[in-house]
């Protein structure tokens, strides 16, 4: 049995704001998207049997929102959640279980950070002492995202020869796109000089291989087929789906150089019956430039290695033959902590056609792919319309 | 570094040989006696077989330089940035989580897959934290 076109994507939106949410907290981004991502679809709370979120629990998001849903999922692997969650939104309503199947984010990582609210959740890290990151991590200052990312980027340079300039090209080009979208945080040009001379955060990261910190909320509503169908919008398909975890912490990775996108990636081409040149527009993970780079190669875009030299020439650049990341990522659009949600919002949008300047010209199917932990987790959609 | 404030672990049931061998400055690895192999992080079982049939046996502490990273901001107390972050390859088979110490944090200096040999640094009474150094660079 096979998920395809069995379910479709109705609604998306982003919180009222995002960017800076001053006066909000985490659960009010989660209410404000839900909100509008219901509008969207053009259905009501009241139509909501099925509630999905990583961050709160769900059943503290349920109470808030003023929902009794049937099935509930709070699955919290960090930022691919989300995206992990719209495969289980199918599974449930091909089940029978939950027939609008709601699910939310809202995050405060700028505010946080600041200490003006407290995050909401987030990708709980580290705390318990007696959890094996904290014996054999923590005490050689090991801890956040950077930290260790950069440690699998090193080894990948390593064994592939993949260059600081080669990583630059994909903030410059995820910049160009930004700047296309009057949404994105980050708009002023950008050049890979202007990368190669940021700052390091944990070498082989300059500051500018790194995602922004916002305070963000999304949100998404699934549907069955024959609901998508009656209502105001183009459905969005789910062609193929796929979820994979491989390790948790870095230091378990069984090899630093990969991701699990190479088992999701895989589960979701088979159940699309899609190969690569099927796909118009790529929404992946970019918590790093790395992050994006490595989640290319291991999709299968290209060979094992090569991703730099794929990647480069500005290609996934507006105007380029490899249209990624088209709302400016997680590195100059929004990245609240979790970004998984802001590659489904981003994909459905493409291929309804409502991109407006940065709008891919003719996309009828996206990849998703959503990366939590540390490279810990992935989910992967594909999506397309009729 | 600020050693005293650095965050420590606290050994559990299944980690506490481990870190008795550490305070007394040996490197003890848990090894699965059914599928033959050591594994790192310490278990009560083996986390591939899933056997509990486990015997701790010591590690020489050689071994490569897997990966690293030069950290120019602290993520926690007792850490002076730059520090290196390294992931050591043992040549008995696990990787582990250390520092990369009396080598100075610069790329041009530190390579993967050089050579390393784990030492000892006593942090507390309780807790001595494995290291990682240049092979054969003995003080």
């Amino acid at each position: 049995m096979s998920l395809k076109n069995k379910v479709a994507l109705v609604g998306v939106d982003e919180s009222d704001q995002i960017g800076i949410c001053e006066g909000k907290t985490a659960l009010m981004l989660h209410a404000e998207a839900a909100r509008n991502a219901l509008r969207d679809a053009g259905l009501d709370k009241s139509d909501v049997d099925g509630l999905f979120t990583a961050g709160p629990s769900v059943m503290q998001l349920a109470e808030y929102l003023g929902i009794k849903p049937s099935y509930m999922d709070s699955t919290s692997v960090g930022g691919s959640s989300f995206v992990i969650e719209v495969e289980h939104a199918a599974a449930a309503i091909e089940a029978g279980l939950c027939s609008v199947a709601l699910i939310t984010h809202g995050e405060m990582g700028y505010s946080a950070r600041r200490g003006m609210a407290s995050r909401g959740g987030g990708p709980g890290r580290f705390f318990d002492p007696e959890m094996p990151m904290m014996q054999f991590e923590m005490p050689y200052g090991v801890g956040g995202p950077p930290s260790v990312y950069s440690m699998a980027c090193m080894r990948h340079m390593h064994e592939y020869g993949t260059k600081h300039e080669q990583l630059a090209e994909i903030a410059v080009a995820t910049r160009k796109w930004a700047q296309l979208n009057p949404k994105a945080f980050m708009r002023d040009p950008l050049t890979i000089d202007d990368v190669l001379s940021s700052r390091w955060i944990a070498y082989p990261f300059h500051l500018l291989d790194c995602c922004l910190v916002t305070d963000a909320g999304g949100a998404c509503v699934v549907v069955g087929a024959e609901r998508a169908r009656s209502l105001k919008k183009k459905p969005v398909w789910v062609l193929g789906s796929g979820e994979a975890t491989t390790h948790g912490s870095m230091l378990n990775n069984p090899d630093l150089t990969q991701t699990p996108a190479r088992y999701s990636g895989k589960r979701a081409f088979e159940m699309a019956g899609l190969t690569h040149k099927d796909i118009d527009v790529v929404e992946v993970y970019d918590s790093f430039t790395y992050t994006a780079l490595v989640t290319i190669e291991e999709l299968g875009f290209c060979k094992k290695g090569e991703g730099g030299p794929f990647l480069s020439n500005q290609r996934t650049a507006p105007g380029g033959d490899f249209p990624m990341n088209t709302n400016g990522g997680g590195l100059s659009y929004t990245h609240p902590g979790m970004y998984g949600m802001f590659l489904i919002i981003e994909a459905v949008r493409q291929v309804r056609g409502e991109c407006g300047e940065r709008q891919v010209p003719n996309a009828k199917t996206a990849l998703v792919n959503g990366t939590g932990g540390s490279l810990s987790s992935t989910g992967t959609l594909i999506l397309g319309v009729d | 570094m600020n050693e005293a404030s650095r965050p420590l672990p606290r050994p559990t049931p299944d980690t506490q040989r481990y870190w008795e061998g550490c305070k007394r400055h040996e490197l003890w690895l848990p090894f699965c006696l059914r599928c033959e192999h050591f594994f790192f992080y310490p278990r009560v079982f083996c986390p591939r077989c899933f056997s509990w049939e486990i015997e701790w046996r010591q590690s020489s502490g050689r071994g490569t330089l897997y990966t690293y990273a030069i950290q120019y901001r602290p993520q926690g107390p007792g850490f002076q940035p730059p520090y290196v972050t390294a992931i050591v390859q043992l040549e008995e088979g696990p990787r582990m989580m250390t520092n990369l110490i009396d080598i100075e944090p610069d790329p041009e200096k530190i390579r993967c897959d050089m050579p390393v040999e784990i030492v000892f640094q006593d942090m507390s009474d309780e807790i001595t934290l494995p290291m990682a150094r240049p092979a054969g660079s003995a003080k």
